[in-house]
């Protein structure tokens, strides 16, 4: 057991929480907490690989994911902007339409061999001492567009106006509306990017990461946690990309620590009594639970990072936020 | 404005269903003046589940499976075993209901089968078990099999089972050739529980391994599940990572096949449809079909009474890929020493012949990897011996609690 080989392991698995978690801040700064982000990567996963599959060709898949998400997205854009519905309800509904689409459409699919997204080292960087071999090398291509989209995401809604825009209409749209800010708009457009994000996030796993259609297996819970990742993290991006890759090392830390006889010069417990694993399989939901009440009441008394406005629908006119 | 966002949206929906459902075809109806057995049935809510009907003037036969029909693994076999019966045998509808949970929800959708006038139920979970003995009590005439447990009632309650032994053992042969061949003696085993199923098939892939590479060790992973693809090949990385050569796996995908990096090796395990890249060595598959005829055509003339069927290869029930058959060697195992492939191809003939079996996979000497002699020379474990631990309430002498000598894993005390 190596650390390298888990942080590497952490780094591949966590994109996929971290694309979801990004959609999700974006959408959440916006106003519109999205809960159905599980059915989005859902559908995203299904698509991306019924159409590499059908197309052999993993771009398209990559593409069709990413546009699944999104589509399906704007049905809860719909329903909680235009029609001002609850977002909690919309959202969990939202899940529940997703899975069940993809799993309609996505019958027949398991055991098929799509094309998949290639995996490269990046030139020059990866010839850095270390580092570039952890970071650098022989990733697929979508965990080095992890490592963009994250400064990138957080540059964009902390140093560029769209992001104060986009801010402004998540702490206080009336306020927005009154300087000529169109806040049903911004609200779709982010509803949208956050959906492409969990269609992507699904892409990630069914042509990239874990390749393979297997129905609701496929996410298994990720996006839940991506949700829980996104409280966790104040909606910001930096601390969402430490948490998903943290959680993604945790995943195959529970595997590897079964193989070594010892464990940091002691005797390893988890190689005599495999059994121990099942408490370290359990971490990332405690975490998940610890992060989702701690996040929830701490955000609630003191709105410490949370978007003002999230959950509320706004009614141009009325008053309120 | 509005007006026009909602109609794009509503387009976009439209289309978007309408490209993905591409390409589907609906199924065929057969016409006949008869009646059909073979003719799609309503489906009736149960709970979250949709429960077929019977068709009237048929010998009905319902089959519960634990995943989707498709899952390319153990639920897949049992799907591929149900077409064989509706193919093979005249005047027989079959149906089945997928991705039931194990517990209060197998019960429900077994008893909704058994009342709505299934003559026989195949329950393929090992959690399934439980629920098809109670529903079998409440329904005398029905006749309910359950897979891979250990009750019966006498009558119209049995258990089916076989010696996937025989085949890991033939795998760990092939896995141990390529190991040698690779120059690398490192091979894995993804386990799920620490059960009797799971420590035998384990350990006859050991004893497998040990005929073609006496210097190989096996490192194990448990995973805990039977069925998570994405977690499957997440342990498959993490025997790959530690230096495994070939990953053989007790779980239901084809994961270590698809976790496999270039010049190593996955097998795959249920379904014999799953060994589809060049990366797989072999799949240790499944063949219900003529087993589960022969229950139903018992069940139909009244001579089936439910009892401990367990098979061994000369019922043609256990398939190893590539040497069944009309079927090719995969390309990693085609390269492999001729003597290797000759052994595998005799051993596999004297199993269908019934002149190997679990027994003789499990005759000694054999010794456990804490230096205790499990069997001396000339010895074989007993069929308690392969299936129980004494901790358990079971009667075995020599229980399977143990590891092969070439097994680099331990056993906690139970």
């Amino acid at each position: 057991m190596s650390f390298e080989v888990i942080l590497r392991a952490g780094l591949a698995t966590g994109t996929i929480l971290i694309f979801a978690s990004l959609g999700e801040i974006l959408a959440e700064r916006s106003g519109v907490m999205n809960l159905g982000v599980e059915g989005m990567m859902l559908i995203g996963a299904m698509a991306a690989f019924k159409v590499a599959f059908t197309t052999q060709n993993a771009w398209l898949g990559l593409l069709a994911g990413i546009l699944a998400g999104g589509i399906l997205s704007l049905a809860h854009g719909v329903v909680t902007i235009h029609f001002q519905a609850d977002q909690t309800v919309s959202g969990l509904s939202l899940t529940f339409l997703g899975t069940g689409l993809a799993l309609v459409l996505g019958e027949g699919l398991t055991g098929k061999n799509a094309a998949i997204l290639p995996s490269l080292d990046i030139p020059l960087l990866s010839s850095i001492p270390w580092f570039g071999r952890i970071f650098f090398t022989d990733f697929n291509i979508l965990v080095y567009l992890g490592y963009i989209l994250v400064p990138l995401t957080w540059f964009y809604i902390h140093k560029t106006r769209p992001g104060m825009h986009l801010k402004a209409v998540g702490e206080k749209p009336s306020a927005a509306d009154t300087l000529g800010i169109n806040v049903y708009r911004l609200r779709y457009i982010y509803t949208f990017i956050g959906g492409c994000m969990a269609g992507l996030a699904g892409a990630a796993i069914s042509i990239a990461i874990s390749p393979g259609w297997y129905s609701s297996l496929t996410t298994s819970g990720q996006g839940w946690i991506a949700i829980a990742l996104v409280i966790f993290a104040h909606w910001n991006p930096f601390p969402a990309a430490l948490g998903g890759y943290f959680f993604g090392m945790l995943r195959r830390f529970t595997l590897d620590l079964q193989g070594p006889m010892t464990f940091l010069g002691m005797r390893n417990p988890f190689f005599y009594d495999h059994n121990l694993v099942f408490f370290l399989q359990m971490t990332p939901f405690i975490l998940t639970i610890i992060a989702l009440v701690w996040g929830s009441s701490t955000a609630r008394r003191k709105r410490r990072g949370a978007p003002a406005a999230l959950g509320v629908p706004y009614i141009r006119g009325e008053r309120g936020l | 404005m509005k007006k026009k966002i909602i109609m794009f949206v509503c387009f976009l929906l439209i289309l978007s269903i309408g490209l993905v459902g591409c390409g589907e075809t609906a199924p065929e109806e057969e016409e006949g003046t008869e009646v059909d057995c073979r003719a799609e049935t309503t489906a009736e809510s149960v709970g979250s589940y949709q429960v077929p009907a019977p068709i009237e003037g048929c010998y009905n036969v319902a089959f519960v499976y634990v995943g989707p029909h498709d899952d390319g693994g153990w639920s897949q076999s049992h799907d591929v075993g149900r077409l064989y019966v509706e193919e093979n045998l005249e005047g027989v509808h079959t149906a089945y209901v997928e991705n039931v949970a194990e517990g209060a929800d197998s019960e429900q959708v077994t008893r909704s089968l058994a009342r709505k006038g299934f003559d026989v139920i195949f329950t393929t979970s090992f959690g399934f078990m439980d629920s098809s003995e109670i529903v079998a009590n409440e329904f005398p005439d029905v006749d309910i099999i359950h897979v891979s447990g250990y009750k019966a009632n006498g009558e119209n309650f049995g258990n089916l089972m076989g010696a996937m032994e025989n085949i890991k053992y033939l795998a760990g042969m092939l896995a141990g050739s390529r190991a040698m061949m690779d120059g690398n003696p490192k091979l894995g085993y993804m386990a799920t529980f620490p059960i009797p199923e799971e420590l035998r098939l384990g350990n006859a892939f050991a004893l497998g391994v040990e005929e073609t590479c006496p210097e190989c060790t096996i490192d194990v992973r448990f995973i805990n599940t039977w069925h998570d693809p994405i977690l499957e090949q997440e342990g498959a990385e993490s025997l790959f990572s530690a230096g495994a050569q070939v990953v053989m796996t007790g779980a239901d995908t084809p994961a270590p096949a698809i976790a496999a990096p270039e010049g190593k090796w996955g097998i795959t395990y249920d379904y014999y449809g799953n060994c589809t890249l060049d990366t797989c060595l072999t799949s240790m598959y499944w063949n219900w079909g003529p087993e589960y005829a022969k229950i139903v055509e018992g069940s139909r003339e009244g001579t089936w009474k439910g009892g401990w069927q367990y098979f061994d290869g000369d019922t043609g029930a256990l398939g190893l890929y590539g040497f069944m058959e009309g079927e090719e060697l995969m390309p990693g195992v085609a390269e492999l020493p001729e003597e290797d492939l000759q052994m595998v191809r005799d051993i596999l003939d004297q199993m269908l012949a019934g002149e190997f079996t679990r027994f003789d996979v499990f005759s000694g000497p054999i010794v456990d990897n804490q230096g205790n002699v499990i069997l001396e020379e000339g010895e074989s474990l007993e069929q308690l011996d392969l299936d129980g631990f004494k901790e358990f309430g079971s009667e075995c002498e020599t229980c399977m609690y143990w590891w092969n000598e070439n097994i680099t894993a331990e056993l906690p005390d139970l």
